[in-house]
């Protein structure tokens, strides 16, 4: 099963190769991996995206747990969480074909970030159903070239039952 | 005032209590050992072989407990080192290796001696540490310190790049350091605990398995109470040996693939088996699936990780396992009711029966060739008083040694458990004696591994330490020829070692004492000769060469399914066989 890991750990070099080590040495899967500084600029985020049984997840869980660099593990599917991901795609497009890719690209609320005579290059965010979708569409317009980053997720904040002012819940 | 990274380096081992460091110069450690050159606080053994540094740091640490410290060069320094890294992180040995590099405005260039010693050593150290600016150094050697010997302990390694050896800066030593991703759990959880000690006072068949955590967190005394007031019979691993009396009526000694056969059927047809300090290595669990098949199993350990990575585990509790274990004696004794003899009498007696049915056995012919199990059973019986250190190798001998040396205290024991790595005995008997000069340090070799460090000799010479080496010379890596035995039909496939050295000749090249005992009737008077030496003395036993270790767990078999003597075709094949293993059966040997 498909599991996300957020790990906070050191900013500071070597910290990468320990956990994809750690990773390539125990034989456990990546599947993505995304790395960025957090609020505190002494701390890093990783979001992993991983697939195993449930014993081989508590594995990368307490391994990563054991590693000196990391700070803090957390596995998101064992609480609620939303994840997206970006992916920038450059299509090449016919004359007859720029009215359509426009039209893809509106469906799925992309913005085109770059445009030449012959090419759009389309950014758009959301899960990976949603940019397999426009994937797919843009496919036979011709894909130029397409680089995701991969997910990046974070645990949804809990709905606290409102007892006293129920107007202020959050809608989601 | 100012120190060099040198001083600074050396003034911070001094502050950690460092007496002694086995070290091989280079040149990017030329300021460091010019430094150590003009101290006498620290001792310096200098080895042969970078190797050969870093087991007897091994040697020091599991004898001590206490960290030990090796320094090398950078490149091929600190490629040789890495199998002793790789071996004190497998068996969880405190070590600190400093490790020379070539200056920060060189690295990445391939300079002369340059390795990327931080991607070499990142997966066989516990954590490892690049020192750029000299202003980090004294905080860095303290972080270093302090993981090695902290948790589950470990090796980490310090790379010390020229230009900050020879930096000066203002030295002030950090009296603590708190690293925000690593807090060991030492204390286990209370619940846990009282929900093993109701395990415990229900179960009918309950087994200690006793590994090597329960050595490095000194335990012994709190294992010794709870067996004793729990009436529960011991199993070791080869890891745990020491940790409780050899000769106590309840150990049942070494378990596993070559364990005694009471240690594996108990540990087969238990109802609880109680880890402390273990980690259910193949060569305990055999087939994991059905590894103690009837039992609820309760795991102490302080490495969360090593908990449910091999087996299922009913009462995990993650801490130190003498604060474990104290906590659990505390509620124990307050339940137990005294009958705990009558109420386990039953398990008792079954597990007697099973002493009595296949005890470790062997046949020693008075006048037959010398069987390697009765040179071990000799050595103990004629050292015990002495409270001795012993190392091995690794192999048949090493198995021997665990099965008939049976060790009373912890910190006795050095031998090469996870990454079986031959050529660790030696050098691991020299760091021990270089820790301990008084005592009795024996290391039973075989004729194969010895010969991975021989050349320590000249160090155990030079730096008298006179450690006494037994070779069980069986003129073969025995334990490869007892599998190819045993599963390839006798094909000896390079693991006969033809004209091995003459090894008394050789031990005098060096400058030690070399003696030989040929008949069994030599046998105690060699060994007592060695003893009486206060020299380094290398004693060649020719053995007989087809004796096999048993009992046996064939690689992926059930505990309770053991080999326990020469299968018959094999005994069959064997009936030919030469007796002495001499020169003149050099021809039937390779056609056997």
């Amino acid at each position: 099963m498909e599991h996300i890991i957020s790990v906070t750990v050191e900013n500071k070099f070597g910290v990468l190769s320990r956990v994809a080590g750690l990773f390539s040495g125990r034989g456990f899967n990546i599947e993505s991996l995304s790395v960025a500084p957090t609020l505190d600029p002494s701390m890093s985020q990783m979001t992993i995206v991983t697939s195993g049984d449930e014993r081989i997840v508590e594995q990368i869980v307490k391994q990563l747990n054991k590693l000196i660099d990391v700070i803090k593990v957390v596995d998101l599917n064992e609480s609620e969480f939303v994840s997206r991901e970006t992916a920038l795609i450059k299509v090449h497009t016919k004359a007859e074909d720029r009215a359509e890719a426009l039209r893809i690209a509106d469906i799925f609320r992309a913005n085109v970030i770059d445009s030449t005579p012959s090419t759009y290059t389309i950014e758009v965010t959301g899960d990976p159903k949603k940019i397999e979708a426009i994937i797919n569409l843009l496919q036979p317009l011709g894909i130029k070239e397409l680089i995701r980053t991969g997910r990046v997720a974070i645990a949804r904040e809990a709905i606290r039952p409102a007892l006293s002012q129920p107007k202020k819940i959050a809608r989601e | 005032m100012k120190l060099t990274g040198s001083e600074i380096l050396i003034e911070c081992l001094k502050q950690e209590g460092v007496k002694t460091i086995f070290a091989l110069p280079g040149g990017v450690v030329l300021k460091i050992f010019d430094m150590l050159h003009q101290q006498k606080d620290i001792e310096v053994v200098l080895t042969r072989h970078e190797q050969g540094a870093g087991h007897m740091a091994e040697g020091y640490a599991k004898a001590t407990g206490k960290a030990g410290v090796c320094l090398v060069t950078s490149g091929p320094g600190m490629t040789n080192v890495i199998t002793a890294l790789a071996d004190a992180y497998m068996d969880s040995v405190p070590l600190v290796c400093i490790s020379g590099q070539v200056s920060t405005s060189l690295i990445g260039n391939d300079a002369f001696q340059e390795a990327d010693n931080i991607g070499l050593s990142r997966p066989c150290t516990k954590y490892n540490f690049l020192v750029k600016d000299v202003n980090d150094l004294a905080t860095t050697i303290k972080e270093a310190f302090y993981i090695a010997t902290t948790g589950r302990p470990g090796p980490v390694l310090v790379d010390i790049p020229k230009d900050v050896s020879m930096a000066k800066t203002e030295f002030t030593y950090p009296s603590s350091v708190s690293i925000r991703g690593y807090n060991p759990t030492y204390e286990g959880n209370k619940w846990q605990i009282k929900q093993a000690a109701e395990a415990i006072m229900k179960a009918k068949k309950p087994i200690l398995y006793v590994g090597g955590g329960v050595v490095f967190s000194q335990a012994s005394k709190e294992l010794l109470e709870l067996a004793e007031m729990t009436q529960i019979p011991v199993d070791m691993t080869l890891m745990g040996l020491g940790a409780f009396p050899g000769e106590h009526s309840q150990s049942m000694g070494m378990m596993g693939m070559h364990g005694t056969y009471c240690a594996n059927m108990a540990v087969h047809y238990s109802d609880l088996v109680i880890a402390v300090g273990a980690r259910f290595d193949d060569r305990v669990t055999g087939k994991v699936s059905e590894f103690c098949p009837f039992a609820k199993v309760i795991h102490i350990d302080i490495d969360p990780t090593s908990i449910r990575k091999n087996i299922h585990v009913d009462i995990p509790i993650v801490g130190d396992c003498k604060a474990v274990l104290r906590e659990l004696n505390q509620i124990l004794r307050a339940t137990v009711n005294g009958n705990q003899k009558d109420l386990r009498k039953p398990w008792w007696d079954q597990i007697r029966e099973w002493q009595q049915a296949h005890p470790l056995a062997y046949q020693q012919e008075p006048d037959g060739a010398i069987k390697p199990q009765h040179v071990v059973k000799r050595l103990y019986e004629l050292t015990k008083d002495r409270d001795p250190i012993v190392s091995t190798d690794v192999g048949q001998h090493q198995m021997w040694t665990a099965q008939y040396f049976k060790l009373a205290r912890p910190n006795r024991w050095l031998t090469s458990g996870g990454l079986g790595t031959m050529g660790f005995g030696f050098p691991a008997a020299m760091g021990a004696q270089a820790a301990f000069r008084d005592r009795l340090v024996l290391c039973v070799a075989g004729d194969g591994s010895i010969q991975m460090n021989m050349q320590e000799m000249a160090t155990a010479v030079v730096s008298k330490l006179p450690v006494k080496v037994i070779i069980l010379n069986n003129r073969f890596h025995g334990m490869v020829r007892q599998w190819q035995d045993l599963f390839y039909e006798g094909r000896y496939a390079s693991s006969y070692l033809d004209t091995t050295p003459d090894f008394v000749k050789l031990a005098e090249a060096y400058g030690a004492v070399g003696l030989r005992a040929n008949k069994v009737g030599d046998l105690d008077a060699v060994l007592k000769e060695a003893i009486a030496t206060d020299k380094p003395v290398v004693v060649d036993v020719p053995t007989y060469p087809y004796e096999n270790c048993y009992p046996m767990i064939p690689a992926g078999g059930c505990n309770h399914e053991m080999i326990l003597e020469d299968p018959p075709d094999l005994k069959q094949r064997m009936a030919g066989a030469p007796s002495t293993g001499s020169d003149e059966d050099k021809d039937t040997i390779l056609t056997a």
